[in-house]
């Protein structure tokens, strides 16, 4: 399939309505019909999308490129924290972070986000006010999807409501597994509707899907249901992201866009520790899809613990000799 | 001779309880005292340092949390395994060291009974140092050696097995972990040393054994902010000053190296234990 079109001819911040990705009107009109185009589907080569993430990760990236790498990186960490022991307090240092990663450096960026279940959403935009960084929620029964259409949607409601401007909802793997593409569509185009102006990401949570194939299949239903973003995980799974799940997902956007025209982003989530890992999926964003999506409004990494990494590497560049995890927060 | 094939020997590094080759991918060949071949050895690189420090710090909590007890156990188990690998000792001591075949069995009985004298010391150094204050107020007050930390150790560069073990095991009695670059020309011992240390009850990553130059690797370790101390005994010569300037940046507690390499088989005395041991004070108020 080819391949991406003059990123010029995107206007930024259009957004089509659900569903009218103008040439894909018809799959979605029945079961039958998404099936047969999901399954229409050219197959992926597994041992070729695992050879060529490992063929990616062995770039080197040093100095300059490297310094520019770990500040993009940063840009575009979600900082997550997905614990039934999260308190306000929790959530407030942690936004305090977000805004200033590395205390004794003012050069170092913000993050993009953090990540937080919706009940503690109100209390990270205020924490984040004025500051530029995103509140995401998760949503809809995160991380097991099982409940009902109805609680699903009242909590987006909810995390809508107490302000999250990004809502990382799961799709029914049940369900999905099982063969009933339009019901996870259906819920996919509800919960976008729930969202207004909130950014929707799609957790697919590919280490229940089990295969390359399922993650490409999963990543145009999201697409064509409207997602935002893609995103591999919760991270209460493992395996999580992987670099070949996230060459596949990236590979969907791709061709998503050249049919469409819609831009969506990516988000790995889940297993990302070290700035080694992160450089590697900037490599692979940027060989598979281009530099359109170098941007933390196109990619993004779910992670608690790579910041600090990332910030341990960027003061051994900046000191020149290796630094360690006292000169980082505890979080 | 017999005419079965030669088995070369490549050795690697010993790195949080595995044996890695060297990131770098460098070897480099160890000769004996009179320059014949010996074997390759792997020469590590600061990204090498890097690594052990990561897995030396990650076992510091266990280790300096077991008990005095056990710890002395566990390296007591350590003097037991050399022993076990007696003859291969002599072997490299004589062949690196130059020494005759008594002379280093001599060698490396010391080694072993050293290393046993340090196991003694582990449960017996809170009641030699620790003392009970007598203080004016409503209070207990008492001192404890605590370990350090992470302690990068430069290893003797003469001395391969009976200095090595000089260095390290009095680091290892107090609780600390150890990231120890070998003698760069007489590593074999240290290699062994590895291998006897993977098969006791030692946790991976209580010991780092880097084979390579201290010249090189020494100045990453002196600047790195997460070691805590570092022991220049086997510093290049000349350049144990601009090392200790660089460890000064991150405040590190540093063993200067003596003028000239000493003789291991003197008495060694409590001071290397004492250096890597901090003393921790507690105020106890007395009920009123």
């Amino acid at each position: 399939m080819t391949h991406v079109l003059d990123p010029g001819t995107l206007e930024a911040g259009t957004r089509p309505a659900p569903g009218s990705g103008a040439p894909f009107d018809d799959v979605t009109r029945s079961d039958a019909a998404l099936r047969a185009f999901l399954h229409g589907l050219p197959g992926v080569d597994q041992v070729g999308a695992e050879q060529r993430a490992a063929t990616l990760g062995t770039r080197s990236i040093k100095t300059t490129a490297k310094a520019w790498a770990i500040d993009t990186a940063i840009s575009m960490v979600d900082l997550t924290t997905l614990e039934g022991a999260d308190t306000p307090g929790k959530v407030r240092s942690l936004a305090a972070k977000a805004r200033r990663p590395d205390p004794a450096d003012p050069t170092a960026p913000a993050v993009a986000a953090v990540c937080v279940y919706g009940d503690l959403a109100g209390v990270a935009v205020e924490a984040l006010e004025g500051s530029g960084v995103h509140v995401a929620a998760v949503a809809t029964a995160f991380p097991s999807s099982r409940a009902s259409r109805e609680v699903k949607l009242a909590d987006v409601r909810d995390a809508v409501g107490n302000g999250a401007d990004e809502i990382d909802m799961v799709i029914d793997r049940g369900a999905f597994l099982s063969g009933r593409y339009l019901e996870v569509f259906e819920e996919i185009v509800a919960v976008r509707q729930e969202c207004g102006d909130a950014h929707l990401k799609v957790i697919l949570e590919t280490g229940e899907l089990f295969t390359y194939d399922n993650a490409r299949r999963a990543s145009w239903l999201a697409m064509l249901a409207g997602a935002d973003f893609v995103k591999t995980s919760t991270g209460k799974i493992s395996p999580a992201a992987t670099l070949p799940v996230c060459l596949v997902m990236l590979e969907a956007v791709r061709d998503f866009r050249a049919a469409t025209g819609r831009q969506v982003g990516v988000k790995p989530a889940g297993g990302i520790r070290t700035t080694k890992d992160a450089v590697k999926h900037l490599v692979l964003v940027n060989e598979t899809v281009g530099a359109d999506w170098l941007s933390p409004d196109w990619f993004r990494f779910g992670a608690s613990s790579l910041l600090n990494d990332l910030l341990l590497q960027r003061q051994k560049l900046r000191t020149g000799h290796y630094s360690g995890p006292d000169h980082v927060s505890i979080d | 001779m017999s005419d079965r094939l030669a088995v070369r020997k490549t050795y690697k590094l010993y790195v949080d309880g595995a044996f890695p080759r060297s990131e770098s991918g460098r070897t480099y060949e160890v000769h004996d005292a009179r320059g014949a071949f010996l074997a390759n050895a792997a020469l590590a690189s600061r990204k090498d340092a890097r690594d052990a420090v990561v897995a030396a710090r990650a076992a510091f909590g266990k280790w300096s949390r077991a008990t005095a007890y056990n710890r002395g156990q566990v390296l007591y188990r350590v003097a037991e395994v050399m022993e076990g690998r007696h003859a291969q000792f002599c072997e490299e001591v004589a062949a690196g060291e130059g020494l005759s075949a008594g002379r280093a069995r001599a060698v490396v009985d010391a080694a072993v009974d050293r290393w046993v004298w340090y196991a003694g010391w582990t449960d017996k150094l809170a009641a030699v140092l620790g003392s009970a204050n007598p203080v004016a107020g409503p209070f207990f007050d008492f001192s404890l050696p605590e370990p350090s930390g992470v302690v990068a150790v430069l290893a003797p560069q003469r001395s391969s097995l009976l200095g090595l073990v000089s260095v390290l095991a009095p680091v290892l009695a107090g609780g600390n972990t150890a990231v120890v670059v070998t003698s760069r020309e007489r590593p074999l011992p240290a290699v062994t040393l590895g291998e006897v240390l993977a098969t006791s009850d030692v946790p991976g990553g209580v010991v780092n054994l880097l084979t390579g130059d201290a010249g090189e690797i020494g100045p990453w370790l002196a600047e790195h902010d997460d070691v805590d101390a570092i022991d220049l005994t086997g510093a290049p010569a000349g350049r144990a000053l601009e090392l200790e300037r660089l460890a000064a940046g991150s405040i590190k507690r540093v063993l200067r190296p003596p003028a000239e390499e000493p003789d291991w088989t003197a008495d060694p005395g409590t001071g290397r234990m004492t250096r890597f041991l901090e003393t921790k004070t507690v105020w106890h108020p007395i009920g009123l």
